[in-house]
């Protein structure tokens, strides 16, 4: 079995992976008639060459570890939730619905009820699709995919019939100053690290970071995780030993969807400071390249949520200075699922028999030894 | 809700259930020979960029096509080296493709085009026409029977007749051909099928194949028939909803005719507000009316399928024993 040792594994394929995908993505920009090292200076000076650009990659990544973990989260019941993005714009209408209503005196209790509201409207979007498999038998990507659209259609009802602001705009009027979460820049103006006033970026990165660790403690630490792992390595085993496959698909689609539905925490209270339409930008599906590259571990969903954040504000600022497209994110995007998800064979097959080669010369060595 | 209305309904209930059907078939060679494909989205969107693109340069609408259906076949040829050559997970190389044909189609056209991501609209030349067929103008005059031949079965392009000659084609090839057996034998029980000496990752990569050629007929129609041109995203979820018919259809070719023509029902009457209106006698959200299709489809998939059973090898990607 073991024919690689771990750390190749672990490291090597997700990166050779990697690697490939980018190939083919400078490719893809060569092939519109661009220059891919140019595409990539403007990608990395965007994002991370100043204070501002990594206020913005940060703020994505946030949007990123929310949806990959929810994404991971389902992935180790193999659990297929696409989902995320119906959940994450649902979960916005939670957030705006504590924000509006609930006259919060300080941004912390607001936070905590916000993130409350975002989750449970988050799992209720995931319980449906989840009980609809449990019990009806309904492919669960089919009715994630379904509930996707609609989520957006539901919204659209909101911000246009329901919840909508005077003016123009299908948007919620702008929530009460008292429920504005402090930025980078509030939170790090004593430090010189220079981000901006306008910096999105805000504390709910922290409780990105949180939500990592309960993760990593849900499915390692736990009775539940332990039972959540059984069930997704093999459903007969887990049901054999007494574990209930309802009570683990709901379960762990509701956890999903709560995660999924917590980003809206960054984008619709931390950034927007109300609610849209399109509030998501496709984070919920960008959680599955997140998931799939984090090998649904909560530091590998952390560093590809990094990763994905450096490209998502590198991409937009690649369309604002060049005439790249935005949509070069979603390629790139296919591509790293593509290559770390569904082709990784591709790169573990060869490298398997590299390391066999590597490892049958000094085997007989050993025998010799062991004999003396 | 007058005759003629209900003619124009069940008319764009065809238009509409042609790219389902087909992608729908596509979906059903695919599923029969074990490999799962939630990629039919991707490759109906990338061939009805292609074909509109190559029909809009050459004017042609046949050129169009074939360009549409060679767009479908390499996202095709990548699913089938995922999940057959690499054994990988094929939910997730569905997904890859989806998403690679949403973001090229957009980028190549914006470098080709410079319209914010769609192809010039096509004149004449470039699409498919409708077809009239024989005696239509004569038989408009007689009732009940004349308008439904006129107005509902005459006056298709040539690709809706095509859509609908493929189900008993389908049947016949799948159940009744050598080639059929073998490749729902593939889907059931491949190792079967190998110790018999026939080749596996053969059968299903001419599985595979055929899936793209249906998807890539189905894209150009999207483009090139049913409208004229491409726009971004203009799939709209209709693979999705095609392999819900799939699965309502039980992977059966003359159910999925059956499940595609309801769901191209759904999407008719979304379109039509003022006859649900006229039927039901309030007024329905428009945002209801758009989420129709999909709340049906989970309602559908939920509630009336009773038990259906996939082919038994689906998803598994075979392993040779040695």
């Amino acid at each position: 079995m073991d024919v690689m040792p771990k750390w190749a594994e672990v490291v090597l394929v997700p990166l050779i992976s990697l690697v490939l995908a980018f190939l083919i993505s400078a490719l893809v920009i060569l092939g519109i008639g661009e220059n891919p090292v140019n595409a990539i200076r403007v990608m990395v000076s965007g994002a991370l060459g100043s204070a501002y650009g990594w206020g913005f990659t940060l703020y994505y990544a946030t949007n990123f570890i929310f949806t990959g973990l929810a994404v991971a989260v389902a992935f180790h019941a193999r659990l297929f939730n696409i989902g995320g993005e119906g959940q994450a714009l649902i979960g916005g209408l939670g957030v705006a619905f504590v924000c509006l209503y609930i006259p919060w005196p300080h941004w912390s209790l607001a936070l905590l009820g916000a993130t409350a509201g975002a989750a449970i409207f988050g799992a209720i979007w995931a319980a449906i699709p989840a009980w609809l498999q449990a019990k009806r038998g309904s492919h669960i990507v089919i009715t994630t995919i379904m509930f996707n659209y609609i989520a957006a259609a539901l919204l659209s009802y909101m911000l246009t019939e329901q919840i909508k602001a005077p003016g123009s705009d299908p948007a919620s009027a702008f929530f009460p100053d008292a429920t504005n979460l402090p930025t980078f820049y509030d939170m790090f103006s004593w430090t010189g690290l220079g981000f901006s006033e306008f910096t999105p970026a805000n504390v709910s990165f922290l409780i990105a970071l949180l939500a990592c660790l309960f993760v990593w403690v849900l499915i390692w630490r736990t009775k539940l995780g332990y039972e959540i792992r059984a069930f997704g390595h093999s459903e007969p085993a887990a049901k054999y030993a007494g574990i209930s496959p309802t009570k683990i698909i709901m379960v762990t689609m509701i956890i999903s969807g709560a995660l999924a539905g917590m980003m809206a925490i960054n984008n619709v209270m931390g950034e927007a400071e109300r609610l849209n339409l399109n509030a998501a930008e496709g984070a919920g599906f960008i959680g599955i390249a997140v998931a799939l590259m984090g090998r649904s571990h909560p530091i590998g969903v952390f560093m590809a949520a990094l990763l994905f954040g450096f490209l998502y504000q590198g991409g937009a600022e690649l369309a604002f200075s060049t005439s790249i497209p935005s949509q070069l994110i979603i390629v790139i995007q296919a591509l790293v699922i593509l290559f770390t998800g569904a082709l990784d064979n591709m790169v573990r097959m060869p490298l398997e028999r590299i390391f066999l080669t590597l490892r049958r010369p000094p085997k007989p060595e050993t025998k010799l030894e062991a004999a003396e | 809700m007058d005759f003629l209305t209900l003619l124009q309904v069940l008319d764009s209930t065809v238009r509409l259930a042609t790219p389902l059907l087909l992608a729908c078939l596509a979906g059903l060679f695919s599923e029969r020979a074990g490999i799962f494909d939630i990629g039919l989205e991707g490759k109906m969107l990338a061939a009805a960029f292609l074909s509109a693109a190559i029909a809009f340069v050459t004017e042609s609408a046949w050129i169009g096509l074939l360009a549409g259906i060679g767009a479908s076949m390499v996202l095709a040829g990548i699913h089938g080296l995922a999940s057959i050559t690499f054994r990988g997970n094929q939910l997730i190389s569905g997904v890859a493709i989806n998403f690679l044909a949403a973001g090229m189609t957009v980028l190549v056209a914006q470098s080709w085009f410079s319209q914010g991501g769609r192809t010039p609209s096509l004149m004449s030349g470039g699409r498919f026409e409708p077809v009239t067929l024989p005696f239509a103008e004569a038989l408009s005059g007689v009732p009940v029977l004349g308008p439904i031949y006129t107005e509902l079965l005459s006056g298709h392009t040539v690709l809706v007749y095509l859509a609908f000659a493929m189900v008993p084609l389908t049947w016949w090839i799948l159940f009744r051909t050598r080639f059929g057996l073998r490749l729902r034998a593939v889907g059931e029980n491949p190792a079967a099928v190998d110790t018999a000496g026939v080749s596996v990752v053969g059968l299903r990569f001419a599985a595979v194949a055929i899936c793209g050629v249906l998807c890539g007929i189905a894209g150009a129609y999207m483009a090139t028939a049913l409208q004229a041109g491409f726009v971004k995203d203009m799939t709209a979820g209709r693979g999705y909803i095609a392999l819900a018919a799939l699965i309502f259809a039980k992977w059966r070719p003359w159910y999925a005719l059956g499940a595609t023509l309801l769901f191209g029902f759904l999407q008719a009457i979304a379109l039509r507000p003022d006859v649900i209106e006229a039927v039901l006698s309030f007024r329905v959200q428009v945002q209801l009316l758009d989420a129709l299709p999909y709340i049906l489809t989970v309602v559908i998939l939920a509630g009336f399928v009773g038990k259906a059973v996939p082919p038994r090898a689906g998803g598994e990607p075979y392993v040779k024993e040695r």
